[in-house]
C-alpha cells in the first residue's frame, strides 16, 4: 500500500486542478488495533456475567432503602465537606497574601499541619477529639458534651472539609495571583477600596481559574466521604458492609457502590461543564454572552 | 487659567535607582499637557506617583484643591486612610497602555463599575450615562461585547469611556497607543483630540509627535528622570534649546511628520 511520492520534472505534465479526486490515508493499524479491544472488553463482559456474580443481587440492592438511605448521607457528607472546603480554601488563601505577617504566618501553619497528615487519620482525631475535650465550652453558646455535638457526620464533615480547604489555600493563592496586575490597578484608580476591589475584580476571575480544580475537588470529595465508613458513620460503603456481613453477597454490594459512585461522579461532570462554560463566556472570543445559566445566577440583567 | 495639577519636588527610587529626581510640573485647568522622553525616563513613574498608584519617596502631587494621599498638617504630610485615598484617586481618570479592562465584565459593565460601586450611583443612571460615553467613543454597537472579543483600538476606546465616567477633574494618559497596531491609533487620537477640544484637563505620556504637536497646549520632555524642556508645543519640538532633548527629538524631526488621519467607525 505505501507509496512514495513520484517526481514529476516536466511542470507542463502537471494534471489540472478540477477532476481530480482526493482518497485519504487508510489506517488499517486503527482497525486492527480496534478489533482486538473489542474482543479483549468482550472477554471481560463474558466473565464477568458468567462469574460468580449474582446480576440479580446488584439489582435488588442497587435500590435497597438501607444504600439509598447511605448514598443521601454520602451526598450530604460531601456537599457539606466541600463547602467547608471551599470557604476554608478562600479565606486561609485571601490571608495568605496578606500584608499582615501574623495573617500569613497562620495561613501557612494550617496548610502545613492539614497538607501533610493523612486524612484518615485527621478523621480519626476529629472523631475522638472528645478524649482531649470532654466538654465544648463557649460562653454565651454552647456549653455540651463532645461526643454529643462530634457525632460521626459532624467528624467526617470537619474533618474531610479542613483537609480540602488546605489544599484549595494554595490553588485560591496562585489564583488570586495570576488575576492581572493591571487591571487591579485601574479598580483602585476607578476609586474601588481593597474589599471592593477583591469581591468585584479578583475573585470573580480566581473562580474561573480554579473551577476545574474545584471540580475535581468535588468528584474526590465523594469518593473521599466512604472513609467515613471507618468512624461509623452509615454512609453508602458502610451501609453496604453492614448488609453484606449478614448475606454474604460481597462483591454484589460493593458493585452496587461502585455504579452509585459512578452516577456521582457524572451527574459533577456534568455540573461542571456547565458551569465552567458559564464563568468562561467572557473568554471566548466571538461567542455571545450565554443564556441559560446566566439568567439562572443574575436576576437583573444590564 | 487657574491651575489644576502642580506637582511639587517629586522624587521617586526604585532601590539605589533615582527614577524621578524632583519633577515640578503646573497644569491649567483646560490644559493639555504631554510629557514625551525617552523609554525609562520616568514618565510611567510620573503618572503614577500623581495619582498615588506609586508612593512618591519626595515631594507631593496637587490636584484642585488637595494633596493626593496625604493631609498637610503643620510641615506634616500625614498619610490619608486608604476609603480617602481611593475618593481621590477616582477623580483622577487614568488611562494604561494595556488598556486595563476587567476581562470578566461586558463593556457596558465595565463603564458602569466605577458609578456604581464608588459613586453609589442607581444602575439606571449609571447605564444610561455609560451609553452616551460609548456613543462618544464610537462603541455603542460593542456594549454587551467582552474584551477578550474587540481589538486593541476598541479596548482603548472603552477603557477612556470608563474613566470618563468617573468625571474626573484630570485624565492621565499613559502611552495610550503604543501598544495598538499603527492602523488603530487614528481612531485613539480622534478620541483624544475631541476630549481635549471639550476643555478636559489632560496629561498625555505619548511617542506621538503629531498628537502632540497639534493638540498640546505646552509640552514637556523628560530625560533621566527630570525636566528637560517645557514650554509652547511649537517652540519645545522645532526649536528645543537642551543639547539632549534635541538629539532625541531629532529621531522623529527626520522623519516626515505624519498627521495621523482619523478613521474611527
Ligand atoms: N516597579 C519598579 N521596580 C523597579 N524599577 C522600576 C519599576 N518601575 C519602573 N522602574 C524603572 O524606572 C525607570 C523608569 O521607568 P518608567 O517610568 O516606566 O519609564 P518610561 O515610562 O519613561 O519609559 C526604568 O528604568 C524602569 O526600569
Ligand atoms: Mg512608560
Amino acid at each position: 500500500m505505501t507509496q512514495t511520492a513520484e517526481q514529476i520534472t516536466d511542470a507542463s505534465r502537471l494534471p489540472s486542478a478540477e477532476g481530480l479526486r482526493r482518497r485519504a490515508l487508510r489506517h488499517p493499524g486503527h482497525w486492527i488495533g480496534g478489533a482486538v479491544i473489542v474482543a479483549l472488553l468482550a472477554l471481560l463482559v463474558r466473565s464477568f456475567a458468567t462469574g460468580n456474580i449474582q446480576w440479580a443481587v446488584v439489582g435488588e440492592f442497587l435500590t435497597a432503602p438501607t444504600i439509598i438511605r447511605g448514598f443521601v448521607w454520602t451526598l450530604l457528607i460531601t456537599a457539606a465537606a466541600l463547602v467547608l472546603g471551599i470557604v476554608l480554601g478562600f479565606v486561609f488563601g485571601m490571608m495568605r497574601l496578606s500584608a499582615n505577617p501574623v495573617m500569613r504566618g497562620t495561613a501557612a501553619l494550617y496548610v502545613w499541619i492539614f497538607r501533610g497528615t493523612p486524612v484518615l487519620l485527621q478523621l480519626l482525631i476529629w472523631f475522638n477529639i472528645a478524649l482531649v475535650f470532654p466538654t465544648l465550652y463557649i460562653p454565651g453558646l454552647i456549653d455540651a458534651k463532645m461526643v454529643a455535638v462530634v457525632t460521626p457526620f459532624v467528624a467526617a464533615v470537619i474533618g474531610l472539609g479542613v483537609n480540602e480547604g488546605s489544599y484549595l489555600t494554595e490553588v485560591v493563592r496562585g489564583g488570586i495571583q495570576s488575576v492581572d496586575r493591571g487591571q487591579v490597578e485601574a479598580a483602585h484608580t476607578l476609586g474601588m477600596t481593597p474589599v471592593q476591589t477583591m469581591r468585584r475584580i479578583i475573585l470573580p476571575q480566581t473562580i474561573r481559574m480554579i473551577l476545574p480544580v474545584l471540580g475535581n475537588s468535588a468528584a474526590g470529595m465523594l469518593k473521599f466521604s466512604s472513609l467515613a465508613a471507618t468512624i461509623s458513620m452509615t454512609e453508602m460503603l458502610n451501609a453496604a458492609q453492614r448488609i453484606y456481613f449478614i448475606n454474604g453477597a460481597v462483591i454484589e454490594l460493593l458493585f452496587v457502590c461502585a455504579i452509585w459512585y459512578l452516577a456521582g461522579t457524572t451527574v459533577l461532570s456534568v455540573i461542571q461543564y456547565y458551569l465552567e462554560r458559564h464563568f468562561g463566556r467572557s473568554t471566548v472570543v466571538g461567542a455571545r454572552p450565554s443564556r441559560g445559566l446566566r439568567s439562572f445566577f443574575k436576576t437583573r440583567e444590564a | 487659567m487657574t491651575t489644576a495639577v502642580r506637582t511639587v519636588g517629586i522624587r521617586k527610587s526604585y532601590g539605589t535607582h533615582e527614577v524621578l529626581k524632583g519633577i515640578d510640573i503646573d497644569v491649567a485647568h483646560g490644559e493639555v499637557l504631554c510629557i514625551l522622553g525617552p523609554s525609562g525616563s520616568g514618565k510611567s513613574t510620573l503618572l503614577r506617583c500623581i495619582n498615588h498608584l506609586e508612593v512618591p519617596d519626595g515631594g507631593y502631587a496637587w490636584v484642585d484643591g488637595q494633596i493626593i494621599g496625604y493631609a498637610l498638617r503643620g510641615d506634616v504630610l500625614q498619610e490619608l486612610p486608604v476609603h480617602q485615598l481611593r475618593q481621590q484617586q477616582s477623580q483622577l481618570g487614568m488611562v494604561f497602555q494595556h488598556f486595563n479592562l476587567f476581562s470578566h465584565k461586558t463593556v457596558l459593565e465595565n463603564v458602569i463599575e466605577g458609578p456604581v460601586v464608588v459613586r453609589r450611583q442607581s444602575r439606571d443612571t449609571a447605564i444610561a450615562k455609560a451609553r452616551a460615553l460609548l456613543e462618544m467613543v464610537g462603541m455603542s454597537a460593542r456594549e454587551q461585547a467582552y474584551p477578550a472579543q474587540l481589538s486593541g483600538g476598541q479596548k482603548q476606546r472603552v477603557a477612556i469611556a470608563r474613566a470618563l465616567a468617573m468625571e474626573p477633574r484630570v485624565m492621565l494618559f499613559d502611552e495610550p497607543t503604543s501598544a495598538l497596531d499603527p492602523e488603530l491609533v487614528g481612531e485613539v487620537l480622534e478620541v483624544m483630540r475631541r476630549l481635549a477640544s471639550s476643555g478636559t484637563t489632560m496629561i498625555v505620556v505619548t511617542h506621538e509627535i503629531g498628537f502632540a504637536r497639534e493638540v498640546a497646549d505646552r509640552v514637556v520632555v523628560m530625560i533621566d528622570g527630570e525636566v528637560r524642556e517645557c514650554g509652547p508645543a511649537q517652540s519645545v519640538l522645532s526649536d528645543p534649546a537642551d543639547p539632549r532633548v534635541r538629539a532625541f527629538l531629532s529621531r522623529f524631526l527626520t522623519e516626515t511628520p505624519t498627521i495621523t488621519t482619523s478613521n474611527s467607525e
